[in-house]
């Protein structure tokens, strides 16, 4: 067994750990923290198949700002967890009965397909020689695909525009500056010479 | 035993199979049903990145990266109605989500 075998088991049974305490932890918080730890080992299985650009954004795209903003949100809303954990005993026949269909099913599946006598052997890198695997993906990402490429930047862009036009709210009784207004100020609008009468005032 | 696509797969499938049962087990807290889903398309990567690797071809790589965007997109989606459902209504309960009777 070589170094990357063992660190395959590693990080594959700390993912698998984590993951399902994702779905069994009582409290979301530590949900979002145990599916942060199953990213990081999900990105060094990345990092044993060779794609490293891949693991890095792993890293930077879920652990720095999908884990993140799951945590803002389980810190930010104020709900009674414990409510929302009642009838997970309830579920749980039926739950472990779907997963355990999927599991068999994909059992099968994988268990009755025979790979090529090549199958066995250690998985090397798709990267080709002489060049980084960022450089490689890059040398296609932006000839070959680059319609793909476009896509997923309009899918970004409507993610951005819709989580921003959802979540903006105006506010009544908020006092603006308005800019234009305060420079069309002069003397006319904002003075007034009033005639005060004696002994009467106002 | 060496480590090679099957060991891979494994993973993905045990991966899949968390998401799945975890979507079906917090059937009432819609934010672990979220994360479920990203645990799904987690194992849709490995997969995709194993087969890559398997294949000597970086088109799995490619189609890893769009699945990442799609997920940062659906979370970020997400997590934004979830946010101004709980303004409206000041719950988050699933089985509460039947404002429009479908």
């Amino acid at each position: 067994m070589t170094a990357a075998d063992g660190f395959f088991y590693i990080f594959s049974a700390i993912c698998v750990a984590s993951a399902f305490m994702v779905i069994a932890a009582r409290n979301p918080v530590h949900s979002v923290l145990f599916l942060i730890l199953a990213f990081v080992n999900a990105a060094g299985l990345f990092m044993l198949l060779g794609a490293e650009f891949l693991a890095m954004i792993l890293i930077v795209v879920y652990v720095g700002a999908v884990a993140v903003l799951f945590l803002f949100v389980v810190m930010m809303l104020d709900v009674d967890f414990a409510v929302l954990k009642q009838g997970f005993l309830q579920y749980l026949p039926v739950g472990a009965l779907v997963g355990a269909v999927v599991l068999i099913e994909l059992v099968l599946v994988v268990g009755g397909w025979t790979l090529a006598p090549a199958g066995s052997r250690v998985l090397g890198s798709a990267t080709p020689a002489g060049i980084s695997n960022t450089a490689a993906l890059g040398r296609i990402l932006y000839t070959q695909y680059i319609y793909f490429f476009q896509a997923a930047g309009f899918i970004l862009l409507t993610a951005m525009i819709g989580s921003i036009v959802l979540t903006l709210r105006h506010k009544v009784g908020v006092k603006r500056q308005n800019i234009s207004e305060q420079n069309l100020r002069d003397r006319h609008k904002a003075v007034t010479l009033r005639k005060v009468p004696s002994r009467a005032g106002l | 035993m060496t480590i090679g696509l099957n060991q891979y797969l494994i993973v993905a499938a045990i991966l899949l199979t968390l998401g799945i049962a975890g979507i079906i087990l917090n059937r009432k807290n819609i934010i672990v049903i979220l994360m479920s889903v990203e645990l799904i398309l987690l194992a849709v990567n490995l997969n995709l990145v194993a087969f890559s690797s398997y294949l000597g071809d970086l088109t799995g790589q490619v189609f890893g990266l769009l699945i990442l965007t799609v997920a940062a997109a659906e979370s970020a989606i997400g997590l934004a109605i979830l946010v101004v459902y709980y303004r409206n209504r000041g719950t988050i309960a699933v089985e509460d989500i039947n404002m429009m009777k479908g």
